[in-house]
């Protein structure tokens, strides 16, 4: 038996009415930097619900997403700069050369295994980062500022930062449906059934290169829409984007949330970001009983914690924040059976 | 002629110091199995060390035999920290506990040393040219370079090659159960061979310290290529990741010096000087991904021996 209201599916409903509702908040506090805030935690979270889908249900551990990221956003930014404005170009545009990308790296990089493939997708997204790097036209290693948004023939007005907001959450769950239905499907059945064991589906009679290569492309293209949004957030794309640091961070989001479950990424991007974020005033806040004059540089240095934080999630608590929640819901069945015994 | 065997020269020395970095490495990769990002890191305290020792003690030997010395110790002391918990996991796990790593590595440095970078100096007696061939005048410290790192190099050959606790390495990299189930103390030998591996990133980057700058984040860019060395050498395999370093380094050398002339040659200007910054940084990614789609196990791999 299932039960619908267990903390698991309490706090993802809680997450998602909590998104849903942010402008309200932010209009009735005038708080604009939460807004901002969030739009960049909403447009990560779909890279990392993009990764998620080879990362976590395919078992491919791609290291070179960010790549997509960069290559979306350099898309919009280089038509943007060529005088090429509309959204209905410009978006579609950044779809298709990620999807490209991701078939070339994808069709090379999945006839390896293991290390060799993390390391050859790393490879070819330096190849992106040094490609846009040397694009002196395009502003090189200076990056390139967008001179106005995405228009979409006065439809949407991206400009709006709200208006903006919703376009990326609308995406965003748009592409949690997307990975939802595609892992219940005989697509991702299959998918998974690689992960597992990729020998016996290839000995059932799936052709399974195609089906983690079909993934593969999936999960760039989504990443490379998602660019196209930090692109027009940002108003600025930069080499940096793509550096494999980027690829490391989305991969850190996927498993702090929780790998291979549906709103693990989103948790792992809003749980990352908030570190980053606000890491610093808790450990001041931490260090002024002890030390009150070192306490505002303290803060400074919120990595070191960060960083040992990262090891503890790796080595203690695998499921990441999905996980958690998935064992405490757990706990709560288990209570309730004895209850009734 | 002379710029070329200069380049030449620059390349040999880049590729045998990548060597040191990308040795550790393999090492690591091809016993514990561990991937290891932390190994830049290693390399930028190496750097560090040096510069603060050399400092302290007014001398650049002892200067730098301290940095070797303390990232000998640093790294065994990770090893027996963190990087044991992390053997016998996943890749990904490897990827992510060591990519936290890096972020405390990078913030304790700078809440150590500061945020401005350090420099170490060239001490006077390396510090002039010297007639290697005739007519052909060659930096003494780039010279030393190469005269270190080709002993090293020796060094290694003969401890892995020639010795008992080498056999037990080899014995690691191609079937480590097997090792450990005749006995050996294994917990011991892994962490004497990523100490080993430590020290040679320290030592690699107690000898770019005067060629750079010493900075936070100086191991993030060189670690990416000391890995694409392992790749193509072969994962494990200390011969393949030699060859594999050298490889690198004159392709990446001469690639910068003297493709750029090329490509214009070939495109025209226009074309050729906007191609050329981007493609000779490729080159060597380029060079990896057609190694691995020829053999999806590097040149020389260990296990498949």
């Amino acid at each position: 038996m299932t039960r619908a209201l267990t903390p698991r599916n309490l706090v993802t409903a809680a997450l998602l009415i909590g998104l849903a509702l942010l402008p309200l908040y932010v209009a009735l506090t005038g708080d604009r930097f939460m807004l901002t805030l969030f739009t960049r935690i909403v447009i990560l979270a779909m890279a990392a619900v993009s990764l998620n889908l080879i990362l976590g249900y395919g078992g491919m551990m791609s290291f070179g997403h960010a790549a997509y990221l960069g290559l979306g956003g350099y898309t919009v930014a280089i038509l943007s700069f060529e005088g090429v404005h509309s959204g209905f170009i410009q978006w579609p545009a950044a779809i298709a050369v990620s999807a490209l990308f991701a078939l070339a790296v994808g069709a090379l990089s999945l006839r390896t295994r293991g290390v060799y493939f993390i390391m050859i997708t790393l490879a070819f997204a330096q190849m992106a980062y040094y490609l846009a790097s040397g694009m002196a036209r395009y502003g090189g290693d200076d990056g390139l500022s967008l001179e106005a948004r995405s228009t979409f023939a006065g439809l949407v007005n991206l400009s709006n930062k709200t208006t903006f907001y919703y376009v990326c959450l609308i995406l965003l769950f748009a592409s949690i449906v997307l990975v939802w239905r595609l892992t219940n499907s005989r697509f991702g059945m299959v998918l998974q059934g690689v992960r597992s064991n990729e020998t016996r589906m290839g000995a059932i009679g799936y052709p399974t290169f195609r089906y983690k290569l079909t993934g593969f492309v999936i999960a760039g293209t989504l990443c490379g829409l998602s660019g196209a949004l930090i692109a027009n957030h940002t108003d600025f794309v930069s080499p940096s984007m793509m550096f494999w640091t980027r690829s490391g961070d989305l991969i850190v989001m996927v498993v702090l949330g929780g790998m291979g479950t549906l709103f693990g990424p989103v948790f792992g991007a809003l749980a990352l970001l908030f570190l980053e974020q606000f890491l610093p005033a808790l450990i001041s806040a931490a260090v002024r009983p002890i030390n009150p004059a070192g306490a505002a540089k303290a803060g400074e240095y919120w990595q070191l914690v960060l960083g040992p934080l990262l090891l503890f999630v790796v080595l203690f608590a695998r499921g990441g924040i999905d996980g958690m929640l998935r064992s405490l819901s757990r706990r709560g069945a288990d209570a309730e059976k004895a209850r009734h015994d | 002629m002379t710029l070329f065997i200069e380049q030449c020269l620059n390349g040999l020395q880049f590729g045998l110091l990548l060597f040191l970095l990308a040795a550790g490495l393999t090492l690591v990769f091809g016993i514990m199995d561990l991937v290891n990002l932390a190994h830049g890191s290693l390399y930028m305290l190496g750097a560090y060390f040096a510069a603060t020792f050399a400092a302290w003690t007014g001398s650049f030997v002892f200067g730098a035999v301290l940095a070797i010395v303390a990232t000998l110790l640093v790294g065994m002391a990770l090893e027996v920290i963190a990087m044991r918990r992390l053997y016998g996991r996943d890749h990904l796990d490897h990827v992510l506990g060591t990519f936290g790593l890096i972020l405390f590595f990078d913030e304790a440095v700078r809440l150590i040393w500061g945020a401005g970078g350090l420099s170490l100096p060239v001490p006077a007696w390396l510090n002039r040219s010297i007639e290697i061939l005739p007519g052909v005048q060659y930096s003494a410290y780039r010279f030393a370079i190469i005269i270190v790192t080709l002993a090293v190099a020796a060094f290694l050959y003969i401890l892995v090659m020639r010795t008992r606790v080498g056999m037990l390495i080899r014995a690691g990299a191609s079937n480590r159960e097997m090792v450990g189930a005749l006995g050996v103390n294994i917990k011991l030998l892994y962490t004497l061979v990523f100490g080993l591996g430590a020290a040679l990133a320290g030592l690699a980057g107690m000898i770019q310290a005067p060629i750079l700058t010493v900075q936070i984040g100086m191991g993030e860019n060189i670690l990416i290529l000391a890995f694409v060395i392992t790749v193509i050498g072969g994962i494990g395999s200390i011969r393949g990741a030699f060859v594999a370093a050298l490889l690198v380094g004159f392709i990446d050398t001469l690639g910068r010096a003297f493709f750029p002339q090329i490509l214009v040659e070939l495109l025209g200007r226009q074309a050729g000087s906007t191609a050329a910054p981007a493609l000779s940084s490729m080159m060597i990614y380029i060079l990896m991904a057609v190694i691995l789609i020829v053999k999806p196990q590097g040149l020389f791999s260990a296990n498949s021996r």
